[in-house]
């Protein structure tokens, strides 16, 4: 019987698979054919109804044949398909789960820890979710339906333009446009999955049950990361909500200080608002200056990006990343295509650049932190990561190599990581003295009587529209830029958003605590530029992982000229470096998580706040943890017990278990110390920062 | 398949002959069917004539019988992808659109209509949802529950309770003695708007309530969802998740992020009693209570819109707790006679269901409250010469004129006698009160416990009983509010032992009794004083026009190991009475009694009364029950059902006025449908402030 049904199937796939390539002539000389086989048929006397039903139906009987087929083809699917969903739901689930890794929860569990502080996830940047709340008519029917995070992103294919509008903010405020309210989706479903089965905080969330802890002691803290941090306070309360909660959960645990578990820009976004809650009430929480110290336990800062990242320069300056640049190299023509007027690039940059967010992401510290056009605290740093990645057993030998690819390496091509945008690869390795001097009057606007290209591209326009072709290319002739002079180059092409976020943040260092311009709210995400509050129990964990190439510094070229391109700049993806160097596709790499440096992360830990210091007058204690990124072995493990990367490291089981001991009562000695993988220590020590 | 046949000597012209003899078969085959020497020509593939035999003359004699099947699902899985990529690619607003061009132009949503009036959001609002709409969710759990996880086991789709539903239960069930969580489970409320926007999918509970406020400017942080966890009592539920505390402080915030404006307080159903509840825990000092002070109320609250509310508890929560059945599940029993019974599969549904919900404290919450005074005795009761015109309302809406006159002479000839909530038997319920002989079960000998061996899943306390305990229950014959909650002591002992320490079925004689700074008083109306807030208002907005289940006829039911031994006689039947199916119903909301729901705003707090000292103004607002007009209205605009009056376009609106600062006197005062005024005098409950020497009237 099987032997008969599979020889019917190849039959069927053959006469489909016939249906198509031999096409109309096969089909003319089958009718002959036909003809001739029914006057054989009728001549051996074969019962007239039959020939009639055959006569009738004439062609259709061929057309059938492949339609036919094809239904045949997907019922037959489906039939096995719903006959295997209906096995895997009658099965036991124990019985088809992978046996899973018993995570940290159930072995702390046994060794007896129960949740005693109560515990709060402030999370980062776009993981949280986002539902609307008020909309435009194009978005009917998704009243309370999240518009980002969470559940699925079907509608950003099904209605592309009507997301973005409603994602965006005001260009000007910062705040929502008219008749659009979106806001954050509160509770613990507002970032524990990004995407389904992408986890954020699901993982830490369940192994923290396990150990007793449930919707009393846990809080998440979700808030409109679009938003500058006052933002959130001004139109959604969500600081004073949050102090509200950590109060609250003070109070109903039996007076146990609070655990905060930041995550990415969760962390500044924290050191806002410890600043803010003591700070008094028109600008401030008014919670008076030992609040910190008698709420809060520990801040268990995850990935932190105290100090910047990168990446936001790229994302702003041309709405690309590592990533981007890399598809780009792949398959040109796919982004820049014009042939659906998508303009996707364009209007993604008008969406992101009306978030004040991300300028807070902006590296911070200027050439202090960051280094100048010759020197870097990273210089040094070897790039074996990319060989790591693609051959792990041979790890040995790969070590032998790199400490001779870092003796020849070292001499002759040194990575320029201070110059955080140069355009062509010689700028990013001359010696600064060959280059042209970066000088600030450049960055003066000819007439924008020479706007070119603003009237057909209306929809998508971005600040690059009003920008001369001229100052274009005097912005490219400039060569390289620190991170200093990168402030004033994204003054000069974005000059709104900069004059609308700058209210907000601040990126330099504060030469004088004391200076009363310092009580300004927008000085609070800055480490460099706040001391921390008084609060001498109180402890600060950087946990970080290490050990996968990080974008630290990008190689530009100006894209080739089109009308509807508003976006001048692109990465330039064929620029690599030698083996063994740092640039790949436009791209310098330092270590670190994949998506913040090492120096980013660790930094205030390891030197700016360590012991006394003028940024933390009480001596907080600090340490930092450290996770080396291991790719995990097999496809079953998913995203990795081990990795390191930016948003798996959640899944990380090592650090979910440093956070449950401390979770749990255990202090900083406690659980190890300081645990260093990398050479934070040593790029601190080159950075001179007065403390 | 013949095509393919013929079309192959093009591409192989050797095989040509042989497949012209197959197309020869198979016509033989067609023509004759049943030839015997078929099967001695064809010996290559006789498997596949054997298959095609008993089969009609096929047109294409190939295609087997699977074939067949398979093409036609693949047709109509084809068919069903198109359909549904069209309903994908179909604007949101199509049924919107096809639905006004049915039944014409809808009226506009409240919300948008008042937003055009000029509305704003103004107050914070509170929602308290009600017993069985909040979601619950696992934090820990047993093994069998492995991957639920923070998953819905209640709300949501539901898909475990099918899935394994004996795990399910177990999950569900608290501890049979604390009423707390039991050891390893731990199942907490859903918190957030999402708690009880919606109950199963597309079943609104708070979402179009929500969506209207929305219209005005109201968000998340103007409004909150105060979700506790229904299944304990109001006191644990502080006890174990703190869960007063954090509406305290939740309220405290809205109040001092909104400017100082007031919250208004939306309870359902439930929530009525639990945030009375809270209004007085939250003034009560420290250690019992929140600690907020004496005017905390008058500060934070400037009304409370009780929608349905079981101030005086519910008939139908007897029904539940004795029997674990109500009206439905009678009917159903009545349709399906063995079906619910049969304990082949060892199912035993309703002593599972009846286990699970006597674990559950909040259920004895709804017991009637305030005995005889209240319900009625053997003889009289409030609701007296209530006719069942409502019922008869619903065939014929066009003939109430008719019957507004038939209704009296009906009246007079027979009337229920709804004192008598539970009574053996349609004579007892009917007979004069003193033919009837009762025989005191309270001291009766319980016997020896019956199959205590054979029952070991679904232990109820009816097996602890014995049949002499069963007996006595039945030979008292009928039993009024007072006497219920004596009834319920002697069947579940252990179940009321826990429930008399949280709640109290009384009439207060005496407010200033210390006793009654105990919490098991706070959430019956008729033993605590609201709090001293002379601002703030109470509302009370219910439907009516649906019978509601008021008492029951019961019968003892044949007896078999493992079941309970009563039930609901749905033999019994009644026109004139208003008894179908061994229930008597009164006015109200499906669920809730018109009694109940208005009694309280109607007079028991209205002016300065001893239940009201300061003088809180109470409205009444009344919707008429109207069904949905069509299909396509769903679950109606005008529904006057103890859910479905969630999507009252009019209850809505005043609550959008109300929250946009309205007070009762501009929303129009009282709106009174039903005899509650009536009825509320008739209740002879003293109201002054001195206890008098002898009961008046």
């Amino acid at each position: 019987m099987a032997s008969v049904l599979r020889f019917r199937k190849l039959c069927y796939v053959e006469s489909a698979v016939k249906c198509t390539s031999v096409g109309y002539e096969s089909f003319e000389i089958d009718e002959k054919l036909d003809k001739k086989e029914e006057d054989v048929l009728s001549a051996n006397n074969f019962a007239l109804e039959i020939n009639k039903k055959r006569k009738q139906p004439k062609r259709q009987p061929k057309e059938w044949r492949c339609l036919d087929s094809c239904c045949w083809i997907i019922g037959y699917l489906c039939t096995t398909w719903w006959l295997l969903l209906f096995f895997y739901h009658c099965f036991p689930v124990t019985l088809l789960r992978v046996p899973e890794l018993p995570g940290p929860g159930v072995r702390l569990k046994r060794e007896g820890l129960t949740a005693l502080h109560p515990v709060v996830l402030v999370p980062g940047i776009v993981t949280g979710g986002l539902e609307l709340w008020e909309g435009r008519p194009c978005a009917d029917g998704l009243f309370r339906k999240r518009l980002w995070g969470g559940g699925s992103f079907t509608q950003i294919f099904k209605r592309p333009l009507c997301l973005l509008e409603h994602l965006s903010l005001h260009y000007e405020t910062g705040l929502d446009p008219q008749g659009i309210r979106v806001r954050a989706v509160p509770g613990l479903v507002g970032a524990d999955y990004f995407a389904p089965g992408y986890f954020v905080w699901a993982v830490l969330i369940e192994n923290l049950a396990k150990i007793g802890y449930e919707g009393k002691n846990l809080h998440m803290a979700a808030y409109d990361w679009r938003l500058s941090f006052q933002n959130t306070e001004i139109r959604d309360h969500a600081l004073t909500r949050l102090k509200s909660k950590i109060e609250l959960m003070y109070i109903s645990n039996g007076y146990k200080k609070v655990v905060a578990v930041p995550h990415s820009m969760g962390v500044i976004y924290f050191l806002h608002f410890l600043k803010w809650v003591e700070t008094p009430p028109p600008m401030g929480g008014g919670g008076g200056p030992g609040w910190c110290a008698k709420h809060i336990k520990a801040v268990m800062n995850i990935g932190p990006a105290f100090l910047g990242v990168p990446k936001a320069v790229s994302n702003l300056f041309s709405a690309e990343g590592k990533d981007v640049s890399y598809i780009r190299a792949m398959a040109p023509g796919v982004f820049d295509s014009e042939i659906l007027g998508l303009q996707t690039f364009e209007r993604v940059m008008r969406m992101a650049r009306t978030w004040d967010s991300i300028v807070s992401l902006l590296p911070k510290g200027g050439e202090v932190i960051w280094g100048n056009m010759d020197r870097s605290p990273e210089e040094g740093h070897v790039c074996d990561f990319s060989k790591k990645s693609h051959s792990k057993t041979s790890l040995t030998t790969n070590n032998v190599n790199n400490s001779d690819v870092k003796r020849g390496f070292l001499v002759k091509d040194l990575a320029n990581y201070g110059r955080i945008i140069s355009f062509g690869k010689p700028a990013s390795i001359l010696h600064s003295s060959k280059l042209p001097t970066s000088d600030s009057k450049v960055f003066s606007r000819t007439s924008t009587s020479e706007n070119f290209n603003n009237f057909s591209c209306g929809e998508a326009w971005t600040e690059y529209d009003e920008m001369s072709r001229q100052s274009i290319q005097n912005v490219a002739a400039d060569k390289a830029y620190t991170t200093t002079t990168l402030l004033d180059l994204l003054r000069f092409v974005a000059p709104k958003m900069m004059r609308r976020a700058e209210a907000h943040f601040s990126h330099g260092i504060a030469e004088n605590l004391d200076d009363p311009k310092y009580n300004h709210y927008k000085y609070w995400s800055n480490p460099l530029e706040t001391k921390l509050s008084d609060a001498p129990d109180m402890e600060i964990y950087c946990m970080y992982g290490v050990g996968i190439p990080t974008e630290r510094s990008y190689v530009y070229k100006l894209s080739p000229n089109s009308r509807c391109k508003s976006i001048p700049y692109q990465i330039d993806n064929s620029v690599h470096g030698e083996d063994g160097s740092c640039l790949k596709g436009g791209v310098y790499f330092a270590d670190g998580d994949e998506s913040v440096p090492v120096l980013s992360a660790g930094f205030m830990c390891a030197k700016g706040w360590r012991g006394r210091t003028r940024f933390n007058p009480s001596g907080i204690a600090t340490y930092i943890r450290e996770y080396r990124h291991k790719p995990p072995t097999s496809l079953m493990e998913g995203r990795g017990i081990e990795s390191g990367s930016h948003v798996d490291i959640m899944g990380n089981f090592a650090l979910i278990e440093d956070i449950m001991r401390v979770a749990s009562g255990a202090t900083g000695d406690e659980i190890g110390g300081d645990q260093i993988h990398s050479d934070i220590i040593k790029m601190s020590e080159r950075i001179n920062l007065g403390l | 398949m013949s095509s393919l046949r013929r079309r192959k000597p093009i591409n192989e012209s050797s095989d040509s002959k042989h497949n012209e003899e197959e197309e020869d078969e198979d016509h033989d085959d067609v023509d004759a069917d049943g030839d015997d020497d078929v099967n001695g020509k064809n010996k290559k593939t006789p498997s596949k004539i054997k298959k095609k035999r008993g089969e009609k003359p096929p047109k294409q004699p190939k295609w087997s019988c699977m074939d067949t099947c398979c093409w036609f699902i693949g047709c109509i899985c084809i068919i069903w992808w198109l359909l549904l990529f069209l309903y994908n690619a179909m604007p949101a607003s199509f049924p919107q659109y096809v639905t006004e061009a049915i039944t014409g132009p809808l009226p506009d949503p409240p919300g948008v209509k008042l937003k055009k009036e000029g509305l704003e959001a103004k107050h914070p609002v509170v929602f308290v949802p009600g017993i069985v709409t909040g979601g619950l969710e696992l934090w820990e759990g047993r093994e069998c529950a492995e991957g639920l996880f923070r998953k819905r086991l209640w709300g949501g789709t539901f898909g475990e309770v099918y899935k394994r539903p004996l795990c399910w239960v177990e999950h569900m069930s608290l501890d049979n003695e604390t009423g707390l969580d039991p050891c390893g489970i731990r199942v907490r409320p859903v918190s957030g708007l999402v708690a009880a926007d919606y109950f199963a999918p597309g079943y609104f509970v708070w979402a179009v309530l929500i969506a209207n406020l929305a219209r005005i400017g109201y968000e998340d942080k103007t409004m909150y969802m105060a979700a506790y966890d229904w299944r304990l009592s109001f006191q644990n539920t502080e006890v174990r998740d703190q869960t007063l505390s954090r509406i305290k402080s939740n309220i405290e915030l809205l109040v001092a992020t909104n400017g100082g404006r007031k919250v208004v307080v939306i309870p359902h159903s439930m929530g009525v009693l639990y945030f009375l509840h809270f209004m007085k825990w939250v003034e009560a000092p420290a250690p019992m209570g929140g600690g907020g002070g004496p005017d905390w109320c008058s500060k934070h609250i400037k009304a409370v819109v009780n929608i349905g509310g079981p101030f005086l508890g519910v008939p139908k929560a007897i029904a539940g707790l004795f029997s674990a059945e109500a009206k439905d599940i009678a009917v159903a029993r009545a349709l399906a006679p063995g079906f619910l019974d049969n304990d082949i599969f060892q199912f035993q549904t309703l002593q599972h269901v009846m286990r699970m919900s006597r674990t559950w404290d909040s259920t004895m919450s709804m017991i009637p409250r305030g005995g005889n005074t209240i319900w009625g005795g053997l003889d009289l009761s409030p609701e007296e010469g209530n006719s069942c015109a409502k019922k008869r309302e619903k065939k014929n809406e066009t003939q109430i004129a008719d019957q507004a006159g038939s209704e009296n002479a009906v009246c007079k000839a027979k009337s229920a006698n709804y004192g008598r909530i539970i009574s053996f038997g349609k004579d007892v319920a009917e007979a004069p009160s003193s033919d009837i002989e009762r025989i005191d079960f309270r001291g009766a000998i319980k016997g020896h416990s019956a199959a205590n061996t054979t029952c070991r899943d679904v232990w109820t306390e009816y097996h602890d009983m014995g049949f002499a305990g069963i007996k006595a229950v039945a030979e008292y014959k009928t039993y009024t509010a007072d006497s219920l909650v004596d009834l319920l002591h002697f069947v579940a002992p252990k179940m009321m032992a826990r429930g008399t320490a949280h709640f109290s079925y009384g009439v207060a004689d005496n407010l200033d009794d210390p006793q009654y700074k105990h919490y098991k008083y706070w959430s019956n109306p008729l033993e605590t004083r609201l709090p001293n807030a002379p601002d703030m208002e109470i509302y009370s907005l219910y439907g009516v026009g649906l019978p509601t289940e008021r008492a029951y006829v019961y019968k003892l039911s044949p007896h078999a190991e493992c079941s309970i031994p009563f039930k609901i006689d749905t033999s019994a039947d009644d026109e004139d009475t208003c008894l179908r199916d061994g229930v008597y119903s009164v006015d109200g909301d499906e669920t809730v009694p018109v009694l109940s729901a208005g009694f309280m705003c109607a007079k028991g707090w209205r002016g300065k009364t001893r239940f009201n000292p300061s003088g809180i103004r109470t409205y009444i607002r009344e919707y008429n029950h109207l069904p949905p007009a069509n299909l396509l209205e769903g679950r109606g605009t005008l529904s006057g059902a103890h859910v479905d009056i969630m999507g009252n376009f009019a209850l809505i609106e005043d609550v959008i006025r109300i929250a946009a600062g309205a007070s009762g006197e501009e929303l129009g005062g009282d709106q009174v449908y039903s005899k509650i005024f009536n009825w509320s005098e008739k209740i002879n409950l003293r109201l002054d402030e001195e206890i008098p020497v002898h009961s008046s009237r």
